[in-house]
């Protein structure tokens, strides 16, 4: 029993922050609600990060979840205005159907595949060198696809309502959905971070009644409530990402309690970090907006709370053990 | 990241498991904090010692097995599975105790923890005082000096299975020009003595499992003094970040609970629920993993810290969701008590409710873990 990360895997995760932090500031993720950032993929591929879970022969560094998982949550800090999740759920997709040219082209940044969420849509589709989707438990790519451009909320999502011939191919659905909700988990967990990073720097330098708000107790506990179901959260993700290494036979019920926690806590700390920031974070002007619109598309997709519990809950309620 | 267990691990609890199956009382005990219920509580923890399951983290010297903290932590797991007694001893053997180990000298070591281990003296804490609840700097119990030792005089209260124990440990004020948390000093104080007066308070639940004690000149030995004179509050925050932290409550606990909540909803079905039983075994699962995440750090070098409130804040407030979506379930048999004709699982979910609710009231009230936290770990101003 050893619950935590290599050092390789930490150096990994410190070498994307510190070049975030250079390359995606939030003026970046601002810039991408008015044109798509076409840059930042071919920068994430340079990094070897969209090839990360591809098989050496599609030029892909052969690494697994537990290798990823702290580079979405990383994504999810800066908001990054990229489609990661279609990438890293599809990646061991392709390389099952055989399909290593074209997975090694995404390794690369040059093509990007489309993953269609079930029932909802697939993002930058008109884009994509191929729609993958999940109908009636099966993967299968759409061909010929229709394509309707819808809205999101958040303006550096850029949905699309997809219909086409379904042609099945021979992967696992539940382990490519599985995968995508664990992206998603884990850049949730980020977003709560920077979330809750924002409200507690702004509760120290903003003053009223001669003091700084950090020091009120009702804001306080705020912040501290946003914390705590972070703090929670995170383990629930990383447990998660381990069990789709290894391919444990609870891996899904793993998967929904990561995709609950990390909803959950980002939709809250939203809540609380809007709250803390009073009107300013109201406006669009500030950046607290981009990572709440964020936290609320991410925390629907790939199966919201109620679907993950009743996940959980069908395995509870037969029975299922899990110590 | 390496989530099985290994093979030593297994095998432990495989042992673990044996030995409670085979061992622990068919019929439930009476309550631990009843007076007849404490006995057969004592009687079965000196069976526990005899196996040597009393105190598995501990040395073998003092009674225990050397077992890891993973090895401690499945062997609650094993132990709350097994539906055994509550721990009468717990406020010696996981709070008293890990004091001793960071403070104790080689004699205290050895006086006290064998005999802790085997039940033979049993501990109570005596933090709280009729003026000093969450503000415990503000105790008012002193120690007068005398030869070879300290007079000690006040009240402490709220003081769990007091009535019923042979000694409490507490902060004692030694130095009377001292204020706040200096001039405080952790004293270890023998209940069967002349200047102790103990008198027994009911809880919510009728057990006179609180305690009053009054202290008129009782005697400390110098032996008795923990961490030095005047080192108190410092010797006294090791105990109080155990409590929070690891020991107190430990995940078996909660997925024992969940466990028997799964099954409550499988015999009284309401689909109106389900995803809220379901969100109570998915908790008590997500804190066995932060356990884990915090037990991994603290062997990998790592300290517990600050964020023991997160913790305790956890742990409490799941308890009280648990237990209030039982009550739900059970409807208008909720407020059967046991020995009612038609009282459910012989009325067991209303006392673990009202226990319940006391989670965000003791160790440190869930309020004020929660400034902690803000100060500690999110550096918020004052
Ligand atoms: C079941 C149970 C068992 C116990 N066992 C023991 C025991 O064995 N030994 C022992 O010594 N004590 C024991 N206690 C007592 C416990 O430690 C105290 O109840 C606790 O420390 C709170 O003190 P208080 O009750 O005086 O409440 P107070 O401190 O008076 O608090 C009342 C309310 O005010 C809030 N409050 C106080 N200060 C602040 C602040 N700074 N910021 C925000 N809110 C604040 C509290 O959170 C609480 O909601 C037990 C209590 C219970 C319920």
């Amino acid at each position: 029993m050893r619950f935590s990360f290599t050092e390789e895997q930490r150096q990994m995760r410190d070498a994307l922050r510190s070049s975030l932090t250079e390359s995606c500031p939030s003026g970046r993720v601002r810039a991408a609600w008015k044109t798509p950032d076409a840059a930042l993929r071919i920068e994430l591929a340079e990094q070897g990060i969209l090839a990360i879970n591809l098989p050496e022969d599609a030029g892909g560094l052969g690494l697994g979840a537990q290798d990823w998982v702290l580079l979405a949550e990383e994504l999810g800090l800066v908001a990054a205005p990229v489609n990661l999740i279609e990438t890293l759920a599809t990646n061991p997709t392709l390389a099952a159907i055989g399909a290593l040219d074209l997975a090694s082209q995404v390794g690369t940044g040059a093509e990007f595949v489309a993953l269609e969420e079930p029932g909802g849509f697939a993002l930058d589709a008109d884009k994509a060198a191929g729609i993958l989707a999940v109908r009636d438990g099966r993967v299968g790519w759409l061909r010929d696809a229709t394509l309707i451009a819808e809205t999101s909320v958040d303006g550096t999502r850029r949905p699309f309502k997809v219909d086409g011939r379904f042609e099945a191919v021979d992967a696992d659905a539940t382990d490519l959905l599985d995968r995508a909700a664990l992206v998603a988990a884990a850049e949730l967990v980020g977003l709560s971070r920077r979330m809750l990073d924002l409200a507690v720097e702004y509760s120290k330098s903003r003053r009223q009644f001669g003091k700084p708000i950090g020091s009120f107790q009702a804001v306080q506990h705020h912040l501290v409530d946003a914390l705590q179901r972070i703090a929670f959260a995170a383990p629930a993700v990383y447990r998660a990402a381990w069990s789709v290494d290894t391919n444990h036979p609870n891996r899904s019920v793993h998967v929904s309690m990561a995709k609950v926690y990390a909803s959950e806590a980002a939709l809250f700390t939203g809540r609380k970090a809007l709250q803390v920031h009073g009107a300013i974070g109201y406006t669009f002007e500030y950046d607290l907006h981009m990572w709440m619109k964020r936290a609320w598309t991410l925390s629907s997709a790939w199966g919201d709370v109620r679907h993950h519990t009743d996940r959980v809950g069908q395995f509870v309620m037969s029975g299922g053990q899990d110590a | 990241m390496d989530l099985e267990f290994s093979d030593s691990e297994k095998r432990f609890r495989d042992e673990a498991r044996a030995w409670l199956e085979a061992n622990v009382p068919r019929t439930p005990l009476k309550s631990g904090d009843s007076r007849e219920g404490f006995a057969e509580h004592v009687v079965w923890e000196k069976k526990l010692h005899a196996a040597r399951w009393s105190v598995v983290s501990w040395p073998a010297k003092y009674g225990g097995r050397d077992a890891s903290l993973v090895e401690w932590l499945i062997f609650e797991e094993e132990y709350y599975r097994s539906g055994a007694p509550i721990r009468v001893t717990q406020n010696g053997i996981f709070l008293l105790a890990p004091t001793i180990f960071e403070f104790g000298t080689e004699e205290q070591k050895e006086r006290i923890l064998p005999a802790m281990s085997s039940a033979e003296r049993l501990w109570a804490q005596a933090w709280s005082e009729p003026e000093a609840g969450s503000d415990l700097a503000s105790v008012r119990s002193h120690a007068e000096r005398v030869d070879g030792g300290w007079k000690v005089y006040g009240q402490k209260t709220w003081t769990t299975r007091g009535a019923f124990c042979d000694g409490i440990y507490g902060l004692f004020r030694t130095d009377p020009n001292s204020e706040r948390h200096k001039g405080l000093t952790y004293l270890l104080v023998d209940l069967n003595q002349p200047g102790v007066t103990v008198r027994p308070v009911e809880r919510i639940d009728g057990d006179e499992s609180f305690a009053e004690v009054f202290l008129d000149g009782a005697f400390v030995p110098d032996t008795n003094v923990l961490g030095g004179v005047n080192q108190g509050w410092k010797v006294a925050m090791s105990t109080t970040s155990s409590e929070r932290g690891l020991s107190l409550r430990s995940p078996g606990r909660f997925m024992k609970a969940a466990d028997r909540l799964v099954d409550l909803y499988q015999r009284r079905p309401d689909p109106g629920l389900r995803d809220r039983v379901t969100r109570a075994w998915m908790d008590a699962q997500l804190y066995r993993l932060y356990t884990f995440q915090t037990v991994t750090r603290m062997i990998e070098g790592g300290e517990i810290g600050a964020d023991s409130s997160l913790n305790k804040i956890f742990w409490s407030e799941m308890d009280i969701r648990l237990t209030e979506t039982a009550l739900e379930l059970l409807g208008p048999d909720a407020e059967l008590l046991g020995g009612s004709p038609h009282a459910v699982d012989d009325g067991d979910w209303m006392l673990d409710f009202e226990f319940a609710l006391a989670g965000p009231i003791y160790a440190g009230t869930n309020e004020v873990q929660r400034n902690i936290v803000a100060g500690r770990v999110l550096d918020l101003p004052r």
